[in-house]
């Protein structure tokens, strides 16, 4: 039979290497458990942007001072001074203000007392607000002496208002917000787990092709480092492209529920080195897990045959998510920092913690690029050995000899 | 189209020695058997020529130049070990395996359809390797062998475990590919089917050729064998040296006739002939199965 076709051209390496990434993109892109698992992670992290802007959020405490009452200012001042937010709310009567403490758009009433503070709530004070009334019946007791000893208690009050501690540190730390910290967590996390499985993803396809036999048929056509540079280059897209469709998710949730207000988080810088990290983690981690997926022959041995990386990629995860956002400027978390296969997971989390100079960054990319050669060789030298062999999982030093 | 000369070939996996000078050639045009017992070397010859595995010495001639990557693109290889995507479509797999082998896109998706059609899984485009049965999955793996228009065609037992008709189908396609200039190299155990297809055949024992020829060349007896169908017993056949009884019963009689001149077994014919009706009279050659057996079964030489 003659079909009309012409006969194939030689296939230079890039073309080779582009139809090997091609092939993992289109089959891992369109893939039922890729498509869900991903709608499924940006549809968690918007509703925890959601629960956390509708629970998380402090309402400002809101307390109903009288109109004719002069003790206004005076609980304004001691709310703002407090930690929380406190709002004053000016009401006409005190059986409209009770209304309002019913309905719960007032956290308490004052109302006028014969002596003393007396505070109208629905069931009882929050902690806060009795530590504010606290201080209010003090002050108001205060005056009293200062009133019957002829002095002036207004200026006393705002002599006491203004009183506090000078803090000399020795060695100040940088201030980290809540944003800050929460970005450093998402950092450490979402790029663990992107590593965890983009790495998984490339062992299973080097296995798969391996147990289905498929590859004696591809290595007719192309070289051993064609495919795995194929297969590294495509899922590392698809990985890239997720990363880029989560951070997407979580900045514009973060900015839609004004999460951010406030923080000092460098959004920009923070996003892009994040998926700078994802990439160079991902190459160190994709290059090793392809290589050790090449030893084994079935889908059950990938992960005993994984579990040293995944070892080595949890112990700067733990230690990151554990210590750095308490403590950024922790030694453990500097020196691993710049370790190639945990600066990928640490880095990014202490630029999103703020207060990282450039050099840290610029050295630490320059220490993981420069590993790199070395993992490529050693990849390709254990997938290139192991790759034909089936059955029995090849032994590492068998692969790694001459 | 060019022969592809196997030229002493040597592979030893660690102290085992697969291949031991090894040596062959598949013309044009022709279908070359390549027949041996498991572990004889024939999976290891044919990876060698597919550049899956590296030979330890020895080379491979394709067009009077060694055989290189962009040659090796253009033979189309059926692994012995099947293999397949198991979940990706069959038309996607195998336009992805064509551009492999170079062709471009739409030649690609072109030749899969021609191809698919003519071998009969043409509605299977859109299913999944794995949803096939076993019968459609071979004719999809002959299919990744010849979508990309191969110059070569080297299948390791491609007709183990298909159907017969699923037999017909592939020994028509092999005949074809060989009418139009292709040499097709094809193992086998199936030594009816070889001797049937095959133009030469090759025989491997223990990594060497012992045997390489054309079937009608290997098949036959070293002295002519004639077989008598009629008169019983032996008595009747004539006292000569040239005549030799090997085998007799039922009314059949073989017999060796050393006698190189033509016709000199016309006298054990009228000697038959004189004794009562003949009902058949024939040469009798061997099959290639009798032959395997002889060659494979023939004492080892002492090899260490």
């Amino acid at each position: 039979m003659s079909t009309p076709v012409s006969p194939g051209a030689p296939l230079s390496t890039a073309a080779a290497v582009r139809l090997v990434a091609v092939r993992e993109i289109r089959s891992k892109m369109f893939a039922k458990t890729f498509v869900l698992t991903t709608a499924a992670t940006m549809a968690a992290i918007i509703v925890g942007g959601l629960l956390y802007a509708l629970l998380g959020s402090s309402d400002p405490s809101r307390i109903g001072v009288l109109s004719d009452d002069p003790r206004g200012p005076t609980v304004e001042a001691l709310g703002s001074a407090a930690a929380g937010d406190v709002e004053v709310v000016t009401v006409s009567s005190r059986g409209e203000g009770e209304e309002k403490v019913t309905d719960g758009d007032l956290d308490a009433l004052l109302v006028p007392a014969d002596s003393g503070v007396t505070v109208v709530v629905e069931s009882e004070l929050s902690d806060s607000l009795s530590t504010l009334f606290a201080a209010l019946a003090q002050q108001q007791a205060l005056a009293d002496e200062i009133l019957e000893l002829d002095g002036d208690p207004a200026r006393v009050a705002e002599a006491v208002g203004s009183a506090s501690p000078t803090v000399e540190a020795l060695d100040a730390a940088d201030e980290r917000d809540g944003g800050q910290i929460f970005a450093g967590f998402a950092a450490g996390i979402l790029i663990f787990m992107a590593l965890m499985t983009t790495g998984q993803m490339v062992a299973q396809g080097v296995v798969e092709e391996k147990s289905s036999r498929v590859v004696e048929l591809l290595l007719a056509t192309v070289r051993p480092w064609q495919l795995m540079a194929g297969k590294v280059l495509g899922i590392g897209a698809v990985g890239l492209a997720q990363v880029a469709v989560l951070v997407a998710t979580g900045v514009t949730t973060a900015l839609g529920f004004g999460l951010l207000d406030g923080t000092s988080l460098e959004l920009g810088p923070t996003v892009l080195w994040a998926m700078v990290w994802f990439v160079l983690g991902y190459a160190s981690y994709a290059l090793v897990m392809a290589g050790l997926a090449a030893l084994v022959s079935r889908q059950e041995d990938v992960g005993s045959a994984l579990s040293p990386v995944m070892m080595l990629m949890m112990v700067p995860y733990v230690i990151g998510v554990s210590l750095a956002p308490w403590d950024p400027e922790h030694p453990l978390v500097l020196a691993l920092s710049y370790v190639p296969f945990s600066s990928p997971m640490l880095m990014p989390m202490r630029i999103a913690l703020g207060g990282v100079p450039l050099w840290q960054v610029l050295v630490s990319v320059m220490l993981t690029v420069l590993v790199l050669p070395v993992l490529v060789w050693l990849a390709g030298r254990l997938y290139g050995r192991g790759i034909l062999r089936t059955g029995a999982r090849v032994k590492l030093s068998d692969a790694l000899q001459r | 189209m060019p022969r592809l000369h196997v030229d002493r070939l040597v592979k030893a996996y660690g102290t085992k020695i697969a291949l031991r000078e090894t040596s062959f050639e598949v013309r044009p045009g022709e279908i070359f058997g390549f027949v041996g017992s498991n572990g004889a070397g024939k999976t290891t010859t044919m990876r060698i020529i597919l550049g899956v595995l590296a030979a330890d010495s020895g080379q491979l001639i394709w067009d009077d130049r060694p055989l290189g990557p962009d040659q090796r693109r253009r033979i189309g290889y059926m692994p012995e070990e099947r293999g397949l995507y198991p979940r990706m479509r069959v038309g996607d797999q195998l336009t992805y395996l064509a551009t492999l082998h170079g062709l471009s896109p739409s030649d690609a998706k072109r030749s899969m359809q021609a191809w698919t059609e003519r071998l009969g899984v043409a509605g299977h485009e859109r299913d999944e390797v794995q949803t096939l049965s076993l019968g459609n999955q071979q004719r999809v793996q002959l299919a990744a062998a010849l979508t990309h228009q191969p110059e070569l065609l080297v299948l390791d037992e491609p007709f183990s475990g298909l159907d017969p008709v699923a037999v017909d189908v592939m020994s028509d396609v092999l005949r074809e590919r060989a009418d139009a200039g292709v040499p097709v190299l094809f193992s086998s155990h199936q030594l009816e089917l070889v001797e049937r297809l095959c133009d030469r055949v090759g025989i491997i024992r223990d990594g060497r050729m012992v045997a390489v020829d054309t079937v009608t060349a290997l098949c036959r007896h070293e002295v002519p064998r004639w077989q008598v169908q009629g008169p019983s017993g032996t008595s009747w056949v004539p006292q000569s040296s040239a005549l030799h009884v090997v085998a007799s019963g039922d009314g059949v009689t073989t017999v060796e006739v050393a006698d190189p001149r033509p016709g000199a077994e016309q006298e054990l014919l009228r000697a038959a002939l004189a004794t009562g009706p003949v009902t058949g009279f024939g040469q009798v050659r061997p099959t290639l199965t009798e032959l395997y057996r002889d060659v494979v079964a023939a004492p080892t030489e002492v090899t260490s």
